[in-house]
């Protein structure tokens, strides 16, 4: 039964895990959710320095401690999200109030809590039962794996605080089935009160799914809360799901009026529209149709308008439909066909649902054809030509604004993603992106790098006479043409600018004169910047650049990330006087997470473990060098884990699929190797020295050759049908896994024969590990690419298995961490 | 849309030319409540002495593109953000920040906004004595108020009713008489009162509504601040030219060129 339990708990751990992240996103900011979760996973390292030092009192009353831990852990999982939700704490604040950082610092010990108890289970199993550790690693691994599947699926179906009921269920379940009723009477005090407690917990839960218990308190700050807060505002309509929370909010007092970018001299005001927003923030808006498209004409006056004044009734493809915005952009605008693409099936379902008539059933629309799916896997999969490909800006001003992405891949905004974009153009045809202006200039001037580049790299000699750049005050339209701008399309820009009162920041042969008329800037920065990332001197240009605007590619998909640390010095001592706005928060948060992760892996960790080590007799000493094995292997695997799902993301070509598969995936056959294990050290002999030489020397070959087989592969099976790519990559991921599934079982017996006070410690080790490996990865990525995240994790398990070979196994002398 | 919030709450009326009655009236009642007040007259003293300090570090960091012939911040914007007490514009939990340099929160979702960008946005409208102003997100009422010193007559909305009825009771009980208060949409202006010398929107949508640039006179200026509700990245400063044509400067609130030297 400890089985079936370690995987109950280990799913209910992780499905909790990726819940946490959906609901911190909803109610704060996803940047420092990812950091409230990153740190909360410290928890799994606090556990094995709790379970060492009360393994003496542990150990007699196995089931009791085991069952009561997972219970804690069911109890905790709702009780933190409640309490959690109750920290005062403003993300946007933080530049002002340091204090804030204290109510961020409550908040991720607080869900360090869950993930403690969750820990203990596990730990505790490994101590317990170490002769079978590769069996009770096997059902962590695979329940884990379930476990993210089960979240995704339960997240498509239930609201999150709902999830967080049903998740809640598993451990209890699990601790129902290590400490059941029938203990009562043999064991003592302990388990009945333990058993008591289960069912009052039961009882407890029952109550909680009986109706709308848990309230999701979004941040007041947040665009949701503050459209409800105007008067008359109100939710009509709300869809949860694994990609978001969509909120449907109707201002019939103060409506809703989002036409990003639209010209001073325009006659044409927006129609009424129903605000839809994702997590809160992040707004996009349906247009009231019911009225037949006359009241439309502002759609004629916006910046991202110029291609079409361009082309002549376009063949188009929209990415990133959102609520369709940008499709009625492209019918005002006189397209002939619409494609339009929009990775969120509930978003089109609000279309083709309840707001079908208030769009003017926009999804039945005889010129458009709609498809659910992931820009850049549609684009990569399609053969069709267009005549314009417009890429929406779905994200809103002040996210873009803040560097709350800057920690998220994003595969749009990439030298290949152009490149691709740019291959679907017909002859003549054009790719148009529109984006937000921040000042001074990030994202546009990193767009115009990142096109310049694609451009480059496409062999186009002369990219700047296939560019053509306009802005308003806030927003900023770029067109690449499939082959140079004829000098009629250059004075059909111009004039479509000049008309409208928006400034040209480039066009073949754009005199400069003309670059700062009427939205004028301290200097005309876009014209500059684009005419300095045109010529020779562009990489000393991007270097001296205040923010990051090297292209971001697929190997560093951070589009959004403009921090440099040697600005953060002036830019704070500007705060005060208006310069609050020019910092870019993930990265500082993403360095900050992993500060603060070695700092308690130090406190919660290293510190007892060398207390422990003082009073530990010689005979419970671990073999030389195995703390940092332990530690080294959890670094590796999490290299590896992460930078593959970034590698399969792309081509599975959905951030949701591809995380659930590639995860499972790799949990699952891990789980496979680490049965295998002791049957593999047991053929080579040589205690496990051999099979941990082996597997390690075998996933290192494998991950070398991905690193050059794993393009070619993509490419060539980019277009297959969904399915068909998900068993290539479970094929491709499983030889791996089954490797790195082995060492750590391999050390747990180990350590179970020679030292099995060090078990608990191991395990602790290889969590905290884990959760400096997360940050790290991204933290290198960002730097160098994932290609050298992965060859580290090569690099880290050689230095591991060397570890742990460098000593034969019937030598347990004693040493130092 | 215009979203109208951020805070501008009615602030401190300063001391009217006493007369006679009104002086005894003041000694009678110091005489009644003089041991009442003794706590609240530290607080008050404390405030100006924060107050003064305030303003001295806004006026020391200066506007950072003066206009012509001067050289930092107008003279009078200095004198109205001396007068007015912020401290009433802010909730009672934010009072001992009332005159932080910062942004305060003051409940649904909205802001203070930070003194120094008050005192820009104040400044770039260069508000004079018989201008008519017009205020989209009225909030706290504070920015209302500091324009009351300056002008005539201010008119100003919002969105949000708590707030809105908060700061019309704020601004009538300190005395501001030349501000006239409204619940409702921004987007169309003020059309009774239209046009305007000068308009101040205290938070950015996703475009300049129209039918304010239509209100706006010729000649007349608008300030909107733009970026997140704690941290301005820019202000819009809309022009309407003699001949009736807009122009807008993006104007960063700090001098920080993006490009270094060529080193």
């Amino acid at each position: 039964m400890i089985f079936l339990a370690v995987g109950l708990v280990s799913s209910a751990a992780i499905a909790y895990e990726l819940l946490l992240m959906r609901l911190l996103s909803i109610v704060q900011w996803h940047h420092f959710a990812w950091m409230i979760i990153s740190l909360a996973l410290l928890g799994y390292g606090a556990s094995g320095s709790f379970i060492a030092l009360a393994r003496s009192w542990l150990m007699p009353r196995f089931e009791t401690a085991f069952g009561g831990a997972a219970l804690l852990f069911s109890l905790s999982m709702v009780g933190c999200l409640i309490l959690g939700q109750r920290v005062p704490f403003n993300a946007l604040a933080v530049i002002w109030e340091p204090a804030q950082l204290l109510y961020l610092a409550l908040l991720y010990l607080l869900f360090m809590v869950p993930f403690f108890f969750a820990a203990c289970c596990i730990g505790l199993a490994f101590t317990g039962r170490g002769h079978a550790a590769e069996r009770i690693y096997f059902f962590d691994l695979v329940g884990a794996g379930l476990g993210a599947a089960l979240a995704i699926a339960a997240l498509f179906r239930l609201p999150p605080q709902w999830a967080a009921v049903l998740f809640a269920a598993l451990p209890v379940a699990a601790s129902l089935a290590v400490a059941p009723a029938r203990l009562w009477r043999s064991a003592g005090h302990g388990a009945r009160m333990l058993a008591l407690a289960q069912l009052a917990w039961l009882l407890g839960l029952a109550w909680l799914a009986s109706g709308d218990r848990i309230a999701l308190r979004v941040s007041e700050f947040k665009a949701l809360s503050q459209a409800l807060e105007v008067v008359d505002a109100r939710v009509v309509a709300v869809r949860s799901g694994p990609l978001g929370l969509l909120t449907v909010v109707d201002s019939p007092r103060v409506p809703f009026r989002h036409a990003p970018g639209l010209s001073f001299t325009t006659r044409h005001l927006p129609p009424e529209q129903l605000a839809v927003f994702s997590d809160a923030e992040g707004l996009s808006v349906i247009n009231r149709l019911t009225a037949g498209p006359e009241n439309l004409g502002f759609l004629g006056d916006v910046t991202a308008a110029l291609p079409y004044q361009l082309l002549d009734r376009p063949e188009t493809l929209v990415l990133g439909a959102g609520a369709g915005y940008d499709v009625l952009l492209a019918l005002h605008n006189g397209a002939a066909r619409v494609d339009a693409v929009e990775l969120n099936p509930q978003m089109l379902g609000l279309l083709r649902g309840e707001f079908a008539a208030y769009s003017g059933n926009l999804f039945e629309h005889e010129r458009v054809d709609w498809h659910v799916a992931e820009a850049r896997g549609f684009v990569s999969r399609s053969a069709k030509r267009y005549d314009l490909v417009q890429v929406a800006m779905l994200d809103s001003a002040a996210v873009a604004g803040a560097g709350a992405q800057a920690l998220s891949e994003n595969y749009v905004y990439t030298v290949e993603a152009i490149g691709r974009y740019l291959e679907r153009l017909e002859p003549g045809g054009l790719l148009a992106i529109t984006r937000w202006i921040n000042l001074p200039p990030r994202d546009s001037l990193k767009l115009a790098a990142t096109v310049i580049e694609a451009l480059r790299r496409a062999g186009v000699q002369a990219p700047g006479e296939r560019l053509m750049v306009v802005r308003s005050w806030n927003t900023v339209t770029l067109v690449v043409r499939n082959g140079a701008f004829t000098p009629q399309e250059i004075a059909a820009g111009r004039a479509f600018a000049r008309q409208r009162s928006f400034d040209t920041a480039w066009y073949p042969g754009m005199p400069a004169a003309e670059a700062n008329r009427y939205n004028r800037l301290d200097q005309p920065w876009l014209y500059q910047g684009i005419g300095a990332l045109l010529g020779e001197g562009r990489d000393a240009y991007i270097d001296r650049y205040k923010f990051d605007i090297a292209p971001a590619t697929d190997q560093r998909p951070y589009f959004f990330n403009f921090f440099k640390w040697r600005v953060l010095p002036e830019i704070l001592a500007l705060r005060e006087r208006g310069g609050a706005g020019l910092v870019e928060w993930g990265y500082p948060v993403l360095v900050g997470t992993l500060a603060q992760a070695l700092l308690a892996g130090a406190a919660l960790i290293l510190l007892p473990l060398w207390l422990w080590r003082r009073r530990a007799a010689a005979a419970e000493r671990a073999p030389r060098g195995i703390a940092l094995y332990f530690f080294l292997l959890g670094l590796a695997f999490l290299f590896v884990e992460i930078a593959f799902i970034q590698k399969f993301t792309l081509f599975l070509s959905h951030p949701l699929y591809a995380v659930a598969v590639v995860l499972a995936g790799f949990l699952v056959f891990a789980g496979l190797g680490s049965l295998c294990s002791t049957r593999l050290a047991a053929r080579l002999g040589g205690g496990a020295n051999r099979a941990v030489t082996a597997a390690v020397v075998a996933l290192s070959l494998i991950v070398v050759a991905y690193l050059w087989l794993l393009p070619l592969l993509f490419a060539r099976f980019l277009g297959q049908p969904d399915l068909v790519r998900v068993v290539i990559s479970a094929g491709l991921i499983a030889p791996l896994a089954f490797c790195m599934g082995m060492p750590f079982p391999l050390g747990l017996r180990r350590l179970d024969a020679e030292a099995p006070g060090f078990i608990p410690w191991a395990w602790g080790l290889n969590g905290f590990a884990s959760v400096i490996s997360a940050a790290l990865a991204t933290l290198l990525a960002i730097e160098f690419g994932f290609d050298v995240v992965l060859l580290l994790a090569v690099f880290l398990y050689g230095v591991s298995a060397f570890q742990f070979t460098r000593t034969p196994a019937e030598n347990g002398k004693a040493s130092r961490l | 849309m215009i979203r109208i919030r951020e805070a501008k709450l009615a602030g401190a009326r300063m001391p009217r030319k006493k007369g006679g009655f009104a002086r005894r009236g003041l000694l009678i009642a110091m005489g009644l409540v003089a041991a009442v007040l003794a706590a609240a007259a530290d607080d008050g003293e404390r405030f100006a002495a924060e107050r003064a300090a305030l303003v001295n570090e806004i006026e020391a960091y200066g506007r950072r593109d003066p206009s012509e012939g001067q050289d930092g911040f107008d003279d009078r914007v200095l004198r109205a953000l001396r007068e007015v007490e912020r401290h009433r514009f802010v909730p009672a939990s934010e009072l001992p920040q009332a005159y932080a340099n910062h942004p305060l929160p003051i409940g649904y979702g909205q802001t203070i906004s930070q003194p120094y960008i008050v005192a820009l946005m104040t400044d770039l409208v260069d508000p004079q004595p018989d201008d008519v102003v017009l205020e989209v997100g009225t909030g706290s009422g504070y920015q209302a108020a500091v324009l009351a010193k300056l002008v005539r007559q201010v008119y100003t909305i919002e969105i949000i009713e708590p707030l809105a009825d908060e700061a019309r009771g704020r601004l009538a009980a300190l005395g501001y008489d030349n501000v006239t208060t409204r619940l409702g949409d921004g987007y169309f202006g003020w059309e009774d009162q239209a046009p305007f010398d000068a308009i101040v929107v205290t938070a950015a949508a996703s475009h300049v509504p129209p039918p304010l640039i239509a209100q706006l006179k010729p000649g007349g200026r608008m300030v909107i601040p733009v970026g997140g509700r704690f941290a301005v990245q820019y202000l819009l400063l809309v022009e309407k030219t003699a001949a009736g044509e807009t122009v807008t400067r993006q104007i960063s609130a700090v001098r920080f060129v993006p490009l270094t030297g060529d080193h």
